[in-house]
């Protein structure tokens, strides 16, 4: 199987603090990557650690064979990262379409750019909104349009901060059920997620932190069936 | 690239809006006929100071970087201008290079400057006080400069009285005479400029390029999530835009055939931001058309006092900030919409309303 993403011994302090600690990941190419951890477990951290947003402390980020670890994130899309962050990082005062728009102009011809900006709206379920600004949308359709934006990059890689964070459990689903699709037709994607409902509907494979460090991982099967992961997430079961 | 001159960017896309811009245009050719001298070339100067302000508007409205260094380039561009042309002789059309080579000038020196804000993460309000900075940085230099060791060549700088007497732009013309842009060929030039300048900032904000520099200013992190290297693109459109400064700055030197350090000092500096925040920053027709109409009520004003005008700029500013932060021309051209869109809905009546929603 082609490794499409690794990141050794890869480590983050902020002063005294170590929030990803030595993390050893492996992301494969075609599969959905699930990232989990209790809150403080350094998974954002982490996803910053691998998008560029952070400077690492310690370590190195491969992607596609390439050492990305100085690399910005823009050099880092070029190469064909695409992201999505926790909060809905839409262009607020602009318009839905022209959001996409500046996502699609990288590498769609300037005539088929409506084309190609009516067919992410029809998948989006925004072809309505097309014209309003994007600030005035509903959460959900923020956190849609902003997937929406990386699709639109075409990437080999999607990552995905919490991307059903303020989802309904209905909009949670079909957001699911969109990774399954993109997943299908060859994208592969990581996802740093604590919606377990959303990471069993969707991960093939999970990584779990804690402290800062790789703590478990596997298959969901695998992860569930741990009691130790359990045990983080629910705190250790005792006996009156 | 015609399509360009439409889009999300700017205001005004219906046919109504080029016919009346046709129809300025048209009025603006024919002025020169029916009004004397004086007016033509007195609109002239007002029409030379609105590339400073388009430059602004580009620079603040859509990249989102709060510049006070307009002044500082027209300064470096208006010097220079007076110190090449002053040099070079300024005949035979080397006035137009001593332009060119001083507009270079104030894009090397916005280069320069912007590069180490940009890449030194310069941003918000430290954007404006670094760049307020460099501005009366060189407006204290230059004060001081009164002595005749400061001569650059046979052109002296004179210190707080300024520069004066450099040859005016002008070209070779027939039987060997030159035609000097002042009076009614300035006024041409300077109104030919203006369109040219006002129709490609238009295209080049409705490009591929507006699109990044209003992405930037909403967000630049998430622009360069999608793959801009957002650096790259704001030191381009503080060039740009400082560069439209330094244009204002050859020809206001070239009208007046003198330039001085109180063109660039605080006073100065603060004019633009005035002028594009009353207009809107948020639209370059606004900025363009609001930027002379209060630049030519100051003119009026002045004529009577001097303080009064410049206490105006101050309550303009004010009012501004507090009531149509978006500025006057867009707050006017929006309350217009919303009157039109009300009657509309009051004629159709509610159940048509609620079918539309």
């Amino acid at each position: 199987m082609t490794v499409l993403l690794e990141t050794r011994r890869l480590s983050k302090r902020f002063g005294g603090h170590a929030a990803v600690s030595n993390v050893d990941l492996t992301v494969n190419a075609g599969e959905i990557h699930c990232l989990i951890g209790p809150n403080g477990a350094g998974k954002s951290t982490l996803f910053k650690l691998i998008v560029g947003l952070h400077g690492v402390t310690a370590g190195q980020v491969t992607f596609q064979g390439v050492d990305v670890t100085r690399h910005r994130p823009f050099e880092r899309v070029k190469l064909g990262m695409s992201i999505k962050m926790q909060a809905p990082g839409v262009f607020k005062e602009l318009p839905v379409r022209q959001n996409l728009r500046i996502a699609l102009q990288h590498h769609v011809q300037p005539s088929q750019l409506t084309a190609e900006e009516d067919r992410l709206l029809e998948l989006l379920g925004l072809t309505t909104d097309a014209g309003r600004p994007a600030g005035v949308l509903a959460h959900g359709q923020q956190q849609w349009l902003e997937i929406g934006m990386a699709l639109a990059l075409k990437p080999t890689l999607l990552l995905m901060d919490e991307p059903t964070a303020g989802l309904s459990p209905e909009e949670t689903y079909i957001t699911g059920e969109l990774m399954k699709k993109l997943n299908s037709e060859g994208m592969t994607v990581l996802v740093v997620e604590h919606d377990m409902a959303f990471i069993r509907q969707i991960a093939q494979r999970v990584t779990v932190l804690h402290f800062g460090e790789v703590f478990a991982g596997g298959t969901i099967g695998d992860v569930i069936a741990d009691p130790r992961v359990a045990e983080i997430y629910l705190g250790k079961t005792r006996d009156y | 690239m015609f399509k360009l001159l439409n889009g999300p960017q700017t205001l005004g896309a219906t046919r109504v809006f080029w016919i009346s811009f046709l129809f300025v245009v048209l009025v603006a050719l024919v002025y020169p006929a029916a009004a004397d001298a004086y007016d033509v070339g007195n609109v002239a100067y007002l029409l030379i100071w609105t590339f400073m302000a388009m430059g602004l508007c580009l620079v603040w409205g859509y990249g989102g970087m709060l510049s006070f260094g307009q002044t500082l380039f027209f300064g470096v561009a208006g010097y220079g201008y007076a110190v090449l042309a002053t040099n070079l002789g300024g005949d035979a059309g080397t006035t137009f290079l001593a332009l060119i080579l001083a507009l270079t000038l104030a894009c090397m020196a916005a280069a320069v400057l912007g590069y180490f804000m940009i890449w030194g993460r310069v941003n918000g309000v430290f954007f404006g006080i670094v760049t307020l900075s460099a501005t009366l940085v060189l407006s204290f230099f230059l004060g001081q400069t009164a002595g005749p060791e400061w001569r650059i060549g046979t052109a002296r700088l004179n210190g707080f009285n300024g520069m004066k007497d450099m040859p005016a732009l002008n070209v070779p013309w027939r039987g060997g005479e030159s035609l000097t842009f002042d009076g009614v060929p300035l006024y041409y030039l300077v109104m030919a400029l203006v369109v040219v300048v006002y129709l490609g900032l238009r295209v080049l904000l409705n490009s591929r390029f507006g699109n990044i520099i209003v992405a930037m200013r909403e967000d630049p992190q998430r622009a360069e999530l999608l793959g801009y290297d957002v650096r790259k693109f704001q030191l381009a459109t503080f060039v740009i835009g400082s560069g439209l400064a330094g244009l204002s700055g050859v020809l206001y030197t070239s009208w007046g055939q003198f330039i001085t350090p109180a063109s660039i000092g605080l006073p100065a500096a603060a004019m633009p931001i005035i002028w594009v925040a009353f207009s809107g920053r948020g639209d370059i027709t606004a900025t363009l058309v609001g930027s002379f109409l209060v630049l030519w009520a100051f003119q009026v004003l002045t004529v009577y006092s001097q303080q009064a005008a410049l206490l105006l700029m101050g309550v303009m500013l004010l009012c501004t900030v507090v009531v149509a932060p978006q500025g006057f021309a867009i707050g006017i051209v929006q309350g217009m919409r919303r009157l039109i869109r009300g009657r509309a809905v009051h004629r159709s009546g509610p159940g048509e309303r609620e079918i539309k929603a």
